[in-house]
């Protein structure tokens, strides 16, 4: 099935991200979903069918139900690790293009500064084996074998982190609004050797929430409703380090995701002028260019080192800031990058907007690099 | 004749001066430093460690005996835990040796009778960890290892010519089961009256069962609480101490308890020439001594004592200690979740680590999956014993993770002959591991979740 100019967004809602010890996740969610609704022009009312990402601070459907009072219609709860919120988005996608609804919600969020955790914590569920896993020492891992098969070394990574804080001050809704330069970026405490504390994006809170339509009815709603042109996932292992192919030096999840999507775009990576990725850490965003088909697999370094990543680069990666600067409430990611992806194609993005934006992707991942999320809107 | 088939020692990489307790209680340092088990490991994975030493030594053993008075469960048996390690037959014959600094000599001499029994093969694998009391003097004694002995019939190393063996009611040492530090009466009664008193009766034993002189023996395994202690013993059986006695490791290792007559015997053995008369004897309760004649000078199973005393890590201080012997507890750390039925259905993995093959594309991974992880192959995988060898393929040193001895280094590893395994690194310098490294598996504990004991493989520098 090819998704593409079957479905729209009608209207999005972002709660602002950040350390939110005085409000509850339900603050957060009741913000975003409230925005999207006055965004799309539409009474909560309109809405038939709602999926709700989060990875675990809400179970079932009542997740959401339970904090918009949106009872009685059917709300499936998406868990995909950080994958959670884009595959929300993508489900209630298919089901309107599938013809059951014609204006649904999808809503992610996550209220991580709660528990008082240092980072995401394991993710082993065998007593032993896999035992000791963080989120931070999986891609970590991979850092290392890329540095060792391209030669290149930590500083590499620091341009990320420079580029997205810049991108970040830009962005009122995001967690931070702070420049980083490379020597602080370096001189940083080191988390997973390579990866220093602002190579990882931060523990945030928050919702974001898009409204989706039949293209029929978004026409109706608006005139400039945002076009889904492509969606894919692709899940491989969530246990990579026990597959004796895997290479470490990128993740097959995220270039089958893309392929599809762009396939079903009918577009190349060429025509992008922005995209929103998957950066949790600053490798990731490296190994996201190349796996988005941006550049060639090991270029991925000099792609942000030439400044071809930058907003007025070849194609803007994360304007937002990123989840390193807007952050990553985990189940919001998915759906606050098509928040941005929409932002940049209804050209309202403020002081980081991609100019004369058209066509956007937004690429979320999830576990290991183990669920690839690809979405790509078009604002015609 | 029954005799040592081979034996091999195991002692843990780190170190910690005798100087730096000396510094922490204001106290003196009785000189050099003792060998401190790691973290992740025990009484039962330093004796494993000895007996994996002495794996691929022909014929597999039909028993099993663990020997220490640090048992890491004091209801569940170390033994049955070697015997799964080393993937032996449920026949085996399993039971511990434990209470007594004589539990070494006694699995011997119980092994000797297993032999006699019908048993061909007997592996006696001893570990010990003791805690000596912070501030007192046994801290500064007490060391960490391991050994083992594989003793059989036939033609081996050594054969027995005698033993003897004495009981003895003494409070020397002690622990009731309230005390966390075995403790001992204060000044030299023990020296005197236990140690000297019945260890002399058991050698003089069986010297004369034997029909041996003192001056005959080559060598005299004497365990030793104290560097001092086999002096007085030596000069009292007419002894050469200086040409006859052992080295005990005392400055380098310490008194390592039931498992020190072990130690002491596989070093002696890596020396010794065919014809040597050793003697060996534990102390405990009473005392015993067995006397062997070597038949065949052979190398070392795996690497000799005195390699394995070079290849060390000195502790930074005496807090790091305190926290791998949980002198000092973390009351916030996370706890572990396990599940005992888990680790029972996949002990044939966890334990002598299996992996499977797939039998269409022939990779080998682990753990063995149902289906294949390369080829999607559904017809079930072949059965494949891992390789303990292996290359690191990537890693990171994380601090993130809750250790009490950070960072702690997570390692993609390509085994030998195939498979992948992702474990954590130990025993390593974290700055210094980098890919490509060659790497051994160790068994170790992994964590304490459920509250029991989690052991399975870590890899450190080969």
């Amino acid at each position: 099935m090819n998704i593409r100019d079957r479905v729209a967004v009608v209207g999005v809602g972002c709660s602002k991200f950040g350390e939110h010890y005085e409000r509850s996740a339900e603050d957060l969610v009741v913000e975003a979903a409230f925005e999207a609704y006055a965004d799309a022009g539409i009474e909560p009312g309109r809405i038939q069918a709602a999926w709700v990402g989060t990875l675990e601070s809400g179970f079932a459907g009542t997740a959401l139900a339970d904090y918009l009072k949106c009872f009685d219609i059917p709300i499936t709860r998406v868990e995909n690790y950080c994958a959670s919120g884009m595959d929300a988005f993508r489900n209630a996608c298919m089901a309107v293009a599938a013809g059951m609804y014609d204006c649904v919600l999808a809503l992610g969020f996550e209220k991580l500064r709660d528990s008082g955790r240092r980072g995401l914590g394991t993710f082993g569920k065998h007593p032993v084996v896999g035992y000791g896993t963080t989120a931070p020492s999986l891609f970590a891992m991979a850092a290392n074998r890329y540095f060792k098969t391209y030669g290149v070394t930590k500083e590499v990574l620091a341009k990320v982190a420079v580029k997205n804080h810049h991108n970040g001050t830009m962005s009122p809704k995001a967690h931070f609004q702070m420049e980083v330069s490379e020597e602080q970026v370096l001189a940083a405490p080191i988390i997973c050797s390579p990866l220093g504390l602002f190579d990882c994006c931060p523990t945030t809170d928050g919702a974001a929430a898009a409204i989706v339509c039949s293209r029929e009815v978004a026409r109706s709603l608006r005139p400039d409703a945002i076009l889904v042109k492509g969606l894919g996932l692709s899940v491989t292992s969530g246990e990579p380090y026990l597959k004796p192919g895997f290479a470490y030096t990128g993740f097959p999840a995220t270039r089958q995701a893309a392929q599809s999507a762009y396939e079903q775009a009918g577009i190349t990576p060429k025509d992008l002028d922005l995209a929103e990725v998957h950066d949790c850490f600053t490798i990731t965003e490296i190994l996201n260019y190349e796996d988005l088909g941006l550049c060639a697999p090991g270029e991925g370094w000099r792609y942000v080192a030439d400044g071809r990543a930058a907003i007025g680069g070849e194609v803007a990666v994360n304007p937002s800031g990123g989840l390193k600067s807007f952050g990553h409430p985990i189940g919001a990611t998915g759906v606050r990058m098509i928040y941005e992806v929409c932002q940049q194609l209804w050209h309202k993005a403020g002081a980081r907007q991609v100019k004369d934006a058209e066509i956007g992707l937004a690429h979320n991942l999830g576990g290991p690099g183990a669920v690839g999320c690809v979405t790509v809107l078009a604002n015609s | 004749m029954p005799g040592v088939l081979a034996a091999a020692a195991y002692i843990p990489r780190y170190r910690l001066p005798r100087e730096l307790i000396a510094r922490e209680w204001g106290g003196q340092s009785a000189g050099g430093e003792k060998a401190v088990a790691n973290h992740d490991e025990d009484s039962l994975t330093l004796a494993m460690s000895a007996a994996l030493a002495l794996e691929g030594q022909g014929e597999r053993p039909d028993a099993v005996f663990f020997a220490t008075t640090t048992s890491p469960y004091t209801e569940k048996q170390g033994a049955a835990t070697i015997a799964a390690v080393l993937d032996l037959p449920s026949a085996t014959r399993t039971a511990d040796f434990t209470d007594t600094l004589r539990a070494g000599t006694s699995a011997l001499l119980a092994g000797l009778d297993t032999l006699a029994g019908g048993a061909r093969r007997v592996l006696v694998a001893a570990g010990e960890c003791r805690l000596g009391e912070p501030d007192s003097i046994v801290e500064q004694n007490y060391g960490d290892a391991g050994a083992a002995v594989l003793l059989g019939g036939g033609a081996g190393r050594a054969e027995v010519i005698a033993t003897h063996s004495i009981a003895d009611e003494f409070l020397g040492t002690w622990r009731t089961r309230e005390q966390e530090f075995p403790r001992s009466f204060p000044g030299a009664f023990e020296a005197k009256y236990g140690y000297g008193r019945v260890l002399g009766e058991a050698v003089k034993g069986v010297l004369a069962k034997a029909e041996v002189s003192p001056e005959a023996l080559a060598t005299v395994v004497l365990p030793t609480p104290s560097p001092r202690a086999p002096q007085a013993i030596a000069r009292a059986l007419g002894l050469d101490a200086k040409r006859q006695l052992q080295d005990s490791f005392w400055t380098t290792v310490g008194d390592t308890g039931a498992a020190q007559p072990l130690l002491m015997l596989a070093a002696a053995l890596e020396r010794a020439k065919a014809g040597d008369l050793v003697l060996v004897a534990g102390y405990g309760d009473g005392a015993d001594a067995l006397l062997l004649r070597v038949t065949a000078a052979a190398a070392a199973a795996g690497p000799t004592v005195s390699q394995q005393i070079e290849v060390k890590r000195t502790l930074p201080s005496y807090g790091r200690y305190a926290r791998f012997r949980k002198l000092v507890r973390k009351e916030s750390a996370a706890s572990d979740l396990s599940s005992a039925v888990v680790m029972f259905r996949d002990r044939k993995e966890l334990l002598p680590l299996y992996g499977g093959k797939c039998p269409k594309c022939g990779t080998v991974q682990f753990p063995k999956h149902r289906v294949c992880i390369e080829c999607a192959h559904p017809g079930g995988l072949e059965e494949v014993k891992l390789a303990r060898r292996g290359k690191l393929f990537t890693f990171t040193n994380d601090y993130l993770f809750e250790s009490p001895d950070p960072p702690t280094s997570h390692a993609v590893i390509d085994l030998e002959g195939g498979g992948r395994l992702y474990c954590q690194l130990t025993d390593c310098e974290p700055e210094r591991v980098e890919i490509d490294m060659p790497l051994e598996l160790t068994f170790r504990r992994i964590h304490e979740g459920g509250g029991f004991n989690n052991y399975f493989w870590k890899a450190r520098p080969a």
